[in-house]
């Protein structure tokens, strides 16, 4: 059956849709809306794609169907019409509150974003399955239950590992339980709420494979909610877009995604980075400004590298690629000088660097910069942004009060944030303002080479794509070099002149962006070409 | 289906709003409120009293009233025949101001302590932490009386010795904070702009910690002002014939069925200054929990 047909049966024969939602308004309780008007509809086996940036209201819209509203938000006005398996429709918002937590876990569930925060981590995770099942009353044998559920997930379902704690299982496995959970009863309805954000490209992709087998199979309505559009084109049937609390555009997620007609949904389409993109001409080869040289760290028995050797040249970006736990993060701090206990060299320029940053001279701290991964945590909430941008030039430089001022303003207009934000404290800006902040303070200084760690990774994918058009443009105009340490390799022609490939702490691949692209040499740049969802 | 405008821009700026700053929010509680009130009266009858009671009894804290445990005048007078509207009026004063300084002074002392454990980790904050430990095993008031004992009962010594003891179960609620902050990156950026340490724990480290020690502040307050009523009870505090609450109430406790004006009231002025800086504190606490949880949404 195809998508259009789907919404054909919507209009006619309104009894077989599994979750109808009509006309749902939100407000806060001081009155301002936040959803207005909101309507979608999902058959059974289909999987509908709510997509928007943070703070379009689609979670909100999302948490309407389990009947929960978050603190401070009341439902105005509409209908969330459910149809569990097997019985009439309900209308969860006229339902009083003890109806409403029977029908959740059993005619709706929910599989939310963090399994790691989601699951108890005193509780064994078979018995967190059990748990589920008593609750709702499951009438068969749970335990023959748990062992079905755990094969349809595609985890081991023998008895040692029904007896591990969360914590023994990677963050794939645990979002595997989590949905393994959320199925267990059989739902009607399945809720997601971006549960790939925080996995790897090759674990995203089993993740996605086993929430299409399973919605398919047992012919649930899944409503998936996320901004990446790469992961709607992989997963879902039909795609409703979100923009300040209306859906904007609703249709197949084949029309959406080729022929989108709403302006907003046009430009969230080309926020999504495209590893098909044409990689820009690389510089020409010089000496490099800043060389690692055999770098090894571990921490007791653990080795987290093992003998890296990076270069970047003036003006060049290098992409370190790599999945968490490679090693990546701690290479940066290495060179960033954060990070003490590490063996072999960093020159900068040919002159050996000193291992900790307050060993280095004022000089070589200025001409290296970073930027750390999260613009929540790496501004002083204290602080406004002006007096955060100020501290590199108060250390590192020698200027007046005056001209530092002038600095800070200039660099706040040149990341595009308007000199007027500067009294502003950190939680008045957005997430995408707030890494312009802290870029504009890695810049202020004009370093000769500034490492980005993965400066994207916290944001929205429109927000990542305006960061990452920000750092090539600058890049250009001060002609830095530029590492750029990332998991998605989807940003590489974005933003790489070459990659530098980090698997277990070794460097397995390293070559011009094109040729990585086009001819990757290594089974696991191989692998991690294949599984990065696209459009 | 409803159809929009798209301003250009992806992220659109908040309208600046005015920051309510910890004492803000917690202004909005209502205990903070009422603790402020009840605790307000006894500070001003503490800081006045000295001046006003004798013109309203027209006696001073030692001159002869008339015979001893008699109900004449407005609270009758004491043991010694001393009017006790004017010794309770005037008895406030020194117990504020020593229960303030011995306060403030274990939460400077505490806060320094440890903001320098918690940022710093290692072998440091293991001996600053367990030499902690080892003060804490004993009870304050224990410390105070051994003290006390030791050198005599003097103003100065009742301070250092309360703030001594305040400051390492400060330095336990600093350092916790301190910990939970020094893994955020702005500190790391701190370090790589190689900001003096000195620096990255007052400016970096301690407004962010600023709320857990405003309700110790309170705590301590309220201790600092429990404690030092008693030692002066004991005889051990503020000496005679200065006036004195938690004095008064050993003086005239013997009279309390003839002539309980002397008792009842420097008991009602300690409950109701100890009952309102407890009530600030717990607003307080509700305050900074609630900034915390803001931060972190």
């Amino acid at each position: 059956m195809t998508s259009a047909e789907h919404l054909l049966d919507a209009e006619e024969t309104p009894l077989q849709l599994a979750l109808e939602v009509t006309g749902l308004a939100v407000r806060t309780a001081a009155g301002q809306p936040v959803l207005n008007q909101v309507s979608y509809a999902i058959a059974p086996g289909e999987v509908l794609a709510l997509v928007g940036e943070s703070g379009s209201g689609k979670t909100t819209a999302g948490l309407a169907v389990l009947g929960h509203f978050r603190r401070g938000l009341v439902p105005a006005d509409g209908t969330v019409t459910i149809r569990p398996r097997g019985g009439d429709q309900v209308d969860v918002l006229a339902l009083d509150a003890g109806a409403r937590r029977k029908l959740r876990g059993s005619a709706v569930a929910y599989i939310p974003q963090d399994p790691a925060l989601s699951l108890n981590p005193a509780l064994r995770i078979g018995l967190q399955i059990a748990e589920v099942l008593e609750t709702h009353g499951y009438p068969g044998s749970v335990e023959d239950r748990i062992a079905e559920l755990l094969a349809e997930v595609g985890l081991p379902t023998d008895k040692a590992y029904r007896r591990r704690y969360p914590h023994q299982l990677s963050g794939g496995q645990q979002q595997r339980v989590g949905i393994a959970m959320a199925f267990a009863c059989r739902p009607s309805v399945v809720v997601l709420d971006e549960p790939t954000t925080g996995l790897d490209v090759m674990t995203q992709a089993l993740v996605l494979k086993t929430v299409r087998e399973l919605t398919s199979e047992h012919r649930v309505a899944a409503l998936y909610i996320t901004h990446d559009l790469a992961v709607v084109a992989e997963l879902a049937d039909r795609v409703a877009v979100m923009y300040q609390g209306d859906v904007v555009e609703t249709g197949p997620a084949d029309r959406i995604l080729h022929q989108p007609e709403h302006p907003y949904t046009r430009r969230l389409l080309d926020a999504v980075p495209d590893l098909a993109a044409d990689v820009g001409a690389a510089p020409p080869p010089s000496a490099p400004v800043l060389a690692a040289h055999d770098i090894h760290v571990s921490y007791g028995q653990h080795k987290v590298l093992r003998g890296v050797n990076v270069a970047v040249t003036r003006g060049e970006c290098l992409m370190l690629l790599g999945e968490s736990g490679s090693g990546k993060t701690t290479l940066s701090q290495c060179i960033a000088g954060l990070t003490k206990e590490f063996t072999g060299t960093i020159a900068l320029d040919g002159a050996e660097l000193a291992v900790s940053t307050r060993q280095r001279t004022s000089d070589e701290r200025r001409r290296i910069q970073y930027v750390f991964q999260s613009p929540f945590s790496s501004l002083n909430p204290r602080k406004t942004i002006a007096q955060s941008i100020e501290v590199p030039l108060v250390r590192l430089t020698s200027l007046s009060k005056a001209q530092r001022r002038e600095r800070v303003a200039e660099m706040l207009d040149r990341v595009r944030l308007g000199r007027n934000l500067g009294n502003r404290l950190p939680d008045q800006l957005s997430g995408g303002e707030r890494q312009r902040a802290a870029i504009a303070r890695a810049l202020v200084t004009t370093p000769d080479v500034l490492v980005c760690d993965e400066v994207t990774s916290a944001l929205d994918v429109s927000v990542q794509a305006t960061i990452v058009e920000l750092l090539g443009e600058l890049r250009r105009e001060l002609g830095m070099a530029m590492l750029f340490v990332t998991h998605n390799i989807a940003l590489a022609p974005e933003v790489a002149d070459r990659i530098a490939v980090l698997r277990g702490g070794e460097i397995v691949e390293e070559g011009t962006a094109d040729d990585v692209l086009s001819a990757p040499s290594h089974p696991y740049t191989r692998e991690l070409l294949a599984n990065t969802p696209r459009l | 289906m409803t159809t929009v405008e798209v301003p250009p821009d992806t992220s659109p700026a908040p309208a600046p709003t005015k920051i309510a700053g910890l004492l803000g929010t917690a202004w909005a509680f209502p205990q903070a409120k009422v603790g402020t009130g009840l605790a307000g009266v006894v500070v001003l009858i503490a800081l006045l009293g000295p001046w006003l009671g004798p013109v309203i009894t027209g006696y001073s804290t030692t001159d002869f009233a008339g015979k001893p445990f008699k109900a004449d005048g407005i609270a009758g007078t004491d043991g010694l025949g001393r009017d006790v509207l004017t010794r309770f009026l005037a008895g406030g004063t020194t117990l504020l101001l020593y229960a303030v300084l011995a306060t403030v002074l274990g939460i400077v002392l505490g806060a320094l302590l440890g903001m320098v454990a918690g940022y710093s980790g290692g072998w440091l904050d293991s001996v600053l932490m367990r030499g902690n430990d080892v003060l804490l095993s004993f009870p304050q008031l224990v410390i105070a009386l051994l003290a006390i004992a030791v050198i005599g009962p003097k103003g100065w010594l009742l301070v250092l010795v309360i703030g001594l003891t305040h400051a390492p179960r400060t330095a336990r609620v600093a350092r916790q904070a301190t910990v939970a902050v020094r893994g955020n990156d702005y500190i790391r950026a701190a370090e790589m702009y190689a900001v003096p340490r000195g620096q990255i724990l007052l400016r970096e480290v301690l407004p962010n910690i600023s709320g857990p020690l405003m309700v110790e502040l309170g705590l301590r307050l309220t201790y600092s002002i429990g404690y030092i009523a008693s030692l002066s009870f004991l005889g051990l505090g503020i000496q005679p014939p200065t006036a004195d609450w938690g004095l008064m109430i050993n003086e005239n406790r013997i009279a309390l069925v003839v002539q309980p004006w002397g008792v009842l009231l420097p008991v009602l002025a300690i409950a109701l200054l100890a009952v309102g800086t407890n009530l600030v504190a717990d607003s307080f606490a509700s305050a900074a929990a609630g900034h915390t949880r803001e931060a972190r949404s």
